[in-house]
């Protein structure tokens, strides 16, 4: 209202130069660049927006070479854009601020997912698994009931109001009777709380029943499932007696969704050294089963030969190819007008295309561990994450936080060890990783760099995740900016109308 | 459209606010009685087109004509013999005039704005209108100028038709600058209406350009500010784009700022420029065939309403614009609306077609033409 007090001696036009700011002095905002490609580069700025630009422009902001009068387009863009400011401190700062508070609200909720191991028996002997026993010694191997309602103590302690709690094998569903004796347990408790619960089961499903899928029914329980492609593929990664795990898991998947619908039903892949090799076929076989996304999950630092450089880079770069093949062809499904999307892209596309938080447990800053998932395994210890549990299975305690017999949830949240994790889980503080376009786009994976390069905080140089991830990032972008469909199919990913 | 009649006054000294009606039935004193024999009853004031004669109440004679009157309507009549209708009873568009000015001057205003004092004279008069607006009212449109001028008295406007419209849809239209200031949005949000949405207007991503548009310096700062404020308070927004030569070029800039800045705001809304108030003036700087922006608006509206946002083109033939935008055009928005084209006659989509302003009869679309079924 200030503005009524001006008198106005005139109402001629002016143009639009009169409203341009004064003279080409302009500060910086915090951006990172990166190079794209020969003739590009890309800028980002401090919430993740990011302009495609030719190479040699940040330079040329930088050296404040940039006029405003040769280049209006690109002047405009950096300015709207949050890239450069014409004062020192920006007028809308604060718009700034709340897109920043906005995007790292994913913290706000704290631990949202906890996995339940409920035990650790299995009836499949897959290759690359070291955690599970094909064993029929429950006393041993399942999750004792004191520590189920321990762990649902614990769980129930987070300030989130939305909690997932995931039940984990093994194969869960051999300790069916534990999984349901946990979500009743959890249920009054949940409510009187005020907690809005989601209940996921991940199964084989090998040896689901109609019991099980009735209980699923009538209790809002998701079921999550792996298919690693096509029955060759499958079956020679997921070995049980019969050799039949693939016809177990199709005819379990129908089943699945005819009790509980399609969308109350997902799918995982684990990308194996067979699976490198189909990438085609593996694309074709989700869609042919009627899923409409995919996970090209990341191989796992385990499919590594740990600790051998050479290997492991040699490992990441046949993924990396692996994964843009599939992508393509998943892109072609798209381009011939079928909604289908890749689940890892979607997660870095929400990023780069969208101001909401993403909480995704293996590409966050700060890292997913603790601050968003926390892992109960069957004999009580607790974990950071899967990874971390995987590591213990082979002795290494790094990321066990404590027991559920002797440590309470301060001391399981905020205790000595989670203290020691913080330091190394913010990639904005990471060498490498602080300077790097990618930062708000990728995460901080401490488990990853202790378990393949011996130390937390991890050497960016030669770093699988790294590697990964900042490939996968640059042509994502490279390709939206050089095909505008592409473009378009990738805006339809992130589209919060789609179901998730 | 016919807003204001004119005759011989008698005995009105002050200004009258009343209702009409043409039923010797119905008597008050909130009633203005239309007719040429006068009534023997209560009644604020009588409207006649006979000759002057005795009455014994305030009474307008002479008056050529009232056939744009309808009973229920509520009018002002000034010791000047002005009969002013400032609600009409039987349409869906009643529009509040807080003040006609505005501390912005775009350039395609379609309402100029004027430098005179009309505040206290319009809050008067609409303290006394709204409490006779008839309470099933479905919309009610608060405009200007820039009604936030009215300062303190915006709110109080507000807060009147609050209590005495609960049910009435508010839709206030303001370029947001005042709202800058937290402690204005933060007023708004006390008056504490559920059924009030702001219409504030975002012409580009960039300052200059939106600066440049409505002839403000600082004005997209402000605005900008302003939504975020309003949007911490909870108040329900609109974002309204008028499509010109001026706004297309960053237009799809625009939609992606809008979706990642003010992703809160609940409707964007398109709108084709309107043949009046400055724009025949300005129409060197502001016209563009809109067939020749359709692949920017195209992109805008399908990245936007792609991310899940609710989205409308206003003002849009539909024989201009490609078939996929039809879902977004909607009808009409005013009653000046819905004059068409002779070509219209024949066209097969005459029924779901917006038309045209009246206005823009003059200007339009060298691409029109009918459709066949
Ligand atoms: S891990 Fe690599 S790509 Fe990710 S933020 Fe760090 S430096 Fe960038
Ligand atoms: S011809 Fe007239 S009625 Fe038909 S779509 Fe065009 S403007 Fe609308």
């Amino acid at each position: 209202m200030v503005e009524t007090l001006i008198q106005r001696n005139t109402r001629k036009f002016k143009a639009p130069d009169f409203y341009a700011g004064s003279g080409n002095v302009y500060f910086l905002l915090p951006f990172r660049f990166h190079r794209l490609n020969d003739r590009k580069e890309v800028l980002v700025n401090e919430v993740g927006d990011h302009l495609v630009v030719p190479t040699g422009t940040a330079a040329r902001i930088v050296q404040r070479k940039l006029r405003r009068e040769d280049e209006a387009e690109l002047y405009g863009d950096l300015i709207a854009g949050f890239f450069i400011a014409e004062q020192q401190l920006p007028p809308l700062i604060d718009v700034l601020a709340t897109r920043y508070r906005t995007k790292k609200s994913f913290l706000d909720q704290f631990t949202s997912l906890h996995l339940f191991v409920i035990t650790l028996r299995c009836e499949h002997t897959c290759h690359y698994c070291q955690v599970s026993r094909v064993t029929s010694n429950k006393d041993e191997f399942d999750m004792r009931y004191e520590h189920i309602n321990k762990g649902i103590d614990l769980m129930l302690r987070s300030p989130g109001e939305y909690l997932t709690m995931e039940f984990q094998g093994g194969e869960a569903l051999l300790a069916f009777d534990k999984i349901v004796y946990a979500i009743e347990r959890t249920k009054p408790l949940a409510l009187e709380k005020g907690k809005q619960m989601t209940y996921v089961i991940c199964t084989n499903l090998a040896v689901l029943d109609e019991d099980v899928l009735a209980y699923c029914q009538a209790n809002n329980v998701l079921l999550s499932t792996s298919l690693d492609g096509p029955g060759f593929i499958h079956n020679q990664n997921r070995r049980r007696p019969g050799n039949n795990s693939y016809e177990l898991t199709i005819k379990g998947i129908e089943m699945a969704r005819q009790w509980l619908g399609p969308g109350n039903l997902s799918a995982l892949m684990t990308t194996t050294n067979l699976s490198l090799d189909h990438p085609l076929a593996i694309v074709d076989e989700y869609f042919q089963q009627g899923f409409r996304s995919i996970f090209l999950r990341p191989i796992s630092p385990y499919g590594f030969a740990l600790k051998n450089e050479k290997k492991n880079k040699y490992e990441i770069e046949r993924f990396i190819t692996f994964y843009k093949t599939a992508l393509q062809h998943i892109l072609n499904y798209n381009r011939d007008g079928e909604f289908f999307r890749e689940e890892y892209a979607t997660i870095i596309l929400k990023k780069i295309l969208t101001p909401f938080p993403v909480g995704y447990v293996d590409l966050n800053s700060p890292a997913g561990s603790i601050t968003n998932a926390i892992l109960f395994n069957y004999d009580g210890a607790v974990y950071a994450s899967d990874e971390s549990r995987m590591l213990a299975e082979s002795g290494d305690y790094t990321f066990r936080l404590g027991h559920l017999d002797t440590h309470d949830y301060e001391a399981v949240f905020y205790g000595e060890k989670a203290q020691e994790l913080a330091d190394v889980m913010v990639n904005e503080a990471l060498p490498g990783c602080s300077e790097c376009a990618f930062q708000s786009y990728c995460g901080a994976d401490p488990v990853h760099n202790h378990a393949t390069q011996g130390s937390v905080w991890g050497y960016r140089p030669t770093s699988t995740f790294c590697q990964k991830n900042m490939e996968l990032i640059r042509y994502l972008i490279e390709l939206m900016d050089s095909d505008p469909q592409v473009k378009q199919i990738f805006e339809g990913w992130v589209s919060q109308r789609r179901a998730s | 459209m016919i807003f204001r009649a004119k005759g011989i006054p008698l005995h009105i000294n002050e200004l009258l606010v009343g209702i009409i009606t043409r039923n010797p039935e119905k008597q008050g004193e909130q009633l203005i009685f239309i007719g040429d024999a006068a009534p023997y009853g209560d009644y604020l004031a009588i409207l006649s087109c006979a000759p002057a004669s005795y009455t014994g109440l305030p009474t307008v004679f002479n008056i050529s004509s009232l056939d744009h009157l309808a009973d229920g309507d509520i009018v002002s009549i000034g010791p000047d013999g002005i009969v002013r209708t400032v609600y009409r009873t039987n349409s869906f568009y009643n529009t509040i005039l807080a003040t006609e000015r505005c501390n912005s001057n775009c350039l395609m205003c379609s309402q100029p704005p004027k430098d005179k004092n009309d505040i206290p004279y319009l809050f008067e008069l609409y303290r006394r209108v709204i409490p006779l607006i008839p309470k099933d009212c479905v919309e009610l449109t608060v405009s200007g100028g820039e009604p936030t001028l009215m300062g303190e008295r915006f709110f109080e406007l507000l807060e009147l038709i609050t209590r005495e419209l609960p049910d009435t849809e508010v839709h206030v239209l303001t370029n947001g600058r005042s709202f800058a200031w937290d402690h204005l949005a933060e007023r708004l949000a006390r008056i504490d209406n559920p059924r009030l949405m702001l219409g504030i207007p975002v012409y580009a991503d960039y300052y200059q350009v939106h600066d440049h548009i409505v002839q403000a310096r600082g004005a997209f700062d402000q605005t900008i500010l302003g939504l975020h404020n309003l949007a911490r308070h909870g108040i329900r927004l609109e974002i309204r784009v008028v499509l010109h030569q001026q706004s297309i070029p960053r237009l799809t800039r625009l939609a992606r700022y809008i979706f990642k800045n003010l992703p809160f705001a609940e409707h964007v809304t398109f709108m084709g420029l309107e043949y009046t108030g400055y724009t025949p003036h300005n129409i060197e700087q502001l016209w563009i065939d809109p067939y020749d922006y359709n692949n920017e608006l195209t992109e805008a509206v399908e990245f936007l309403a792609g991310q899940g946002m609710h989205v409308s083109i206003y003002n849009a033939q539909l024989c201009v614009m490609p078939e996929r935008l039809w879902p977004y055009a909607r009808k009409s928005i005013s009653d000046w609306k819905n004059d068409y084209l002779p070509a219209c006659e024949s066209c097969s989509k005459l029924d779901d077609c917006g038309g045209l302003f009246t206005w823009n009869l003059k200007k339009c679309s060298a691409y029109i033409q009918p459709l066949s079924a």
